[in-house]
């Protein structure tokens, strides 16, 4: 926060009007009030960089106006209140903000959502159909696979991708092949038999 | 972050004419070095260029029996291709020991050669960094350096490059295919990524101004006896703090040709072609791989924190050499695996 200086309130929603503006340059009092009054889906300033965006999230399309540097995870959080997919640490380490790009789980506060155009997104909001829990869901539920649940839409997004990857076969695979997603709770072990448990299903239900 | 302006290219001519001495520009592809880059103000470019349509996702089969990479690709299908698989299972290793999935899936071939050092010190604008700002001084040499590099370095930068790629694509001799304003030119993998020197502020000898297109790799013989390594504090998901690419040919138990490539220990992928040399003709047994190790190292330096790498290297060349002399059957190349329960 180095342009607010110490003695002033900050005030959570000025707090949360410096993460949606995504930087932390000088912005005057005056015009994190105007972004206040004005709903977000209709942001016209003549300095702002706003680029029309039309992104494709479970299965709806949507028009934005975001400025370049918004990075699909914030697309989802901030502008489609799309809260279920997490930023833990904004830097591609963590894994929470896993989502399903075209049915490839991809780090999504690591790309902007200006590029994603065209692509068919799918949030941890998205993976249910018709009120049925994704077999990973109802799995992660049965083994006990989370403790906190901060991790665990990245886990779940996560582990969907690496069954549309088909390419984990043992337990040693997916734990490779899982380690983009940290768990500072260590629910690991949980979150592998789970997994485990849809991919023994998925092959007893279609052997090759 | 800073402000930027954005723009789509949807030709190869259109991004190279998005680039003036006047403005910063980067292509951004993948995303995920130059958005963190970004995130931690090392890079601050004015304008931004998507070059994801720019048509240079093949991965093709060359005349002479070798293959062509486009830039574009992403990691993850250079790493699955089946040709890739057959032909260069060395690089496949070395790609999917590198990152995590989500990364492989979004990060391209291109970006793979063009990403920056994780030197920590250059990560930080509050330390001093001649990579960031020539001059400034080298915080990592008297500081904590145990990632840093042991063969290579310069007075002003320790850093390494941290591609497990770029290690397989040294060994494997390619080409990087680049494009610009006066046309295309062919850089020899070797020649790509440059040593620190007085100028640690340039990585690589790509141009302003020029795009990667795609990488060649030449016809070769090297995708029955190979091994990558890479030693890391974690399991997986963690830098190379060393890593070996090694691939031999053997005729009648004797060496006909060797590559051997490190990464985690140097500002590029190191190769010694005297050791290389050095091993031909001879008879793959652990005496040579060990007379390999300390010409390979010889001059290695370690700066305080990492000494260790010097021996460790010396110790993964030798366990490279041995498990790719001794490898008889392929290996399923899901993910990158390493059998730890091997005793030498």
């Amino acid at each position: 926060m180095e342009n607010v200086s110490v003695d002033q309130q900050l005030s959570r929603d000025i707090f949360l009007s410096f993460k949606r503006h995504g930087n932390f340059e000088p912005i005057r009092m005056k015009e994190v009030v105007e972004k206040k009054s004005v709903p977000t889906s209709v942001r016209q300033t003549k300095e702002r960089n706003l680029l029309p965006v039309h992104l494709n999230v479970n299965g709806k399309n949507y028009l934005l106006h975001l400025e370049p540097w918004t990075s699909v995870l914030d697309a989802l959080r901030e502008y489609l209140d799309l809260t279920g997919t997490k930023k833990g640490c904004d830097h591609g380490q963590c894994g929470a903000c896993t989502v399903l790009a075209n049915g490839r789980r991809i780090k999504s506060c690591l790309t902007l959502a200006v590029m994603y155009e065209g692509v068919t997104i799918t949030t941890i909001e998205g993976l249910s159909a018709q009120g049925k829990l994704h077999p990973i869901q109802q799995a992660f539920m049965d083994k006990d696979a989370f403790q906190c649940g901060y991790c665990t839409p990245g886990q779940i997004c996560s582990a969907v991708g690496l069954l549309n990857e088909g390419k984990a076969k043992t337990s040693d695979d997916v734990l490779e092949l899982m380690s983009g997603n940290l768990c500072r709770c260590a629910a690991y072990n949980h979150i592998l038999e789970a997994i485990m448990s849809v991919m023994e299903n998925e092959n007893n239900a279609d052997p090759k | 972050m800073n402000r930027f302006t954005f723009t789509r290219s949807h030709s190869i001519a259109e991004a190279l004419q998005e680039v003036s001495p006047q403005n910063k520009t980067r292509f951004i592809a993948g995303g995920t070095n130059l958005i963190d880059l970004m995130r931690a103000n090392v890079e601050r470019p004015d304008h931004i260029v998507d070059i994801t349509h720019l048509n240079l996702d093949e991965i093709t089969l060359t005349a002479d029996g070798g293959m062509r990479l486009g830039a574009l690709a992403r990691n993850t299908d250079t790493a699955y291709d089946e040709n890739v698989q057959r032909r260069y299972p060395l690089l496949a290793k070395a790609i999917l020991a590198g990152a995590s999935a989500q990364l492989r899936n979004m990060a391209t071939n291109g970006g793979n050669l063009l990403q920056r050092t994780r030197c920590y010190y250059f990560y930080d604008t509050a330390m001093p960094c001649n990579k960031r700002v020539p001059g400034q001084g080298c915080a990592a040499i008297g500081g904590v350096n145990r990632i840093h590099a042991v063969l290579g370095t310069s007075a002003h930068c320790i850093a390494t490059h941290p591609s497990d790629m770029c290690v397989a694509l040294a060994a494997l001799d390619a080409n990087v295919l680049v494009t610009g304003k006066e046309g295309e030119r062919v850089i020899p993998f070797s020649d790509f990524h440059r040593l620190p020197g007085d100028k640690p502020h340039i990585d690589s000898n790509l141009q302003p101004g020029e795009l990667i297109t795609a990488i060649e790799l030449p016809p070769g013989d090297f995708n029955k006896n190979y091994q990558y390594i890479k030693v890391r504090d974690r399991r997986s998901f963690a830098f190379a703090l060393v890593s070996v690419a090694a691939a031999l040919q053997i005729e009648k138990g004797m060496i006909m040709e060797a590559r051997i490539a490190l990464g985690g220990v140097a500002h590029k992928p190191w190769r010694d072609k005297e050791a290389e040399k050095f091993m031909r003709r001879k008879t793959p047994d652990e005496a040579l791989f060990w007379s390999v190790a300390e010409i390979i190292m010889r001059e290695a330096q370690g700066f305080g924190h990492n000494d260790f790498k010097i021996e460790l290297a010396k110790r993964t060349i030798v366990r490279a050499l041995t498990e790719a002399r001794d490898r008889n059957t392929p290996e399923p190349l899901n993910c990158y695996t390493y059998n730890r329960h091997h005793h030498y």
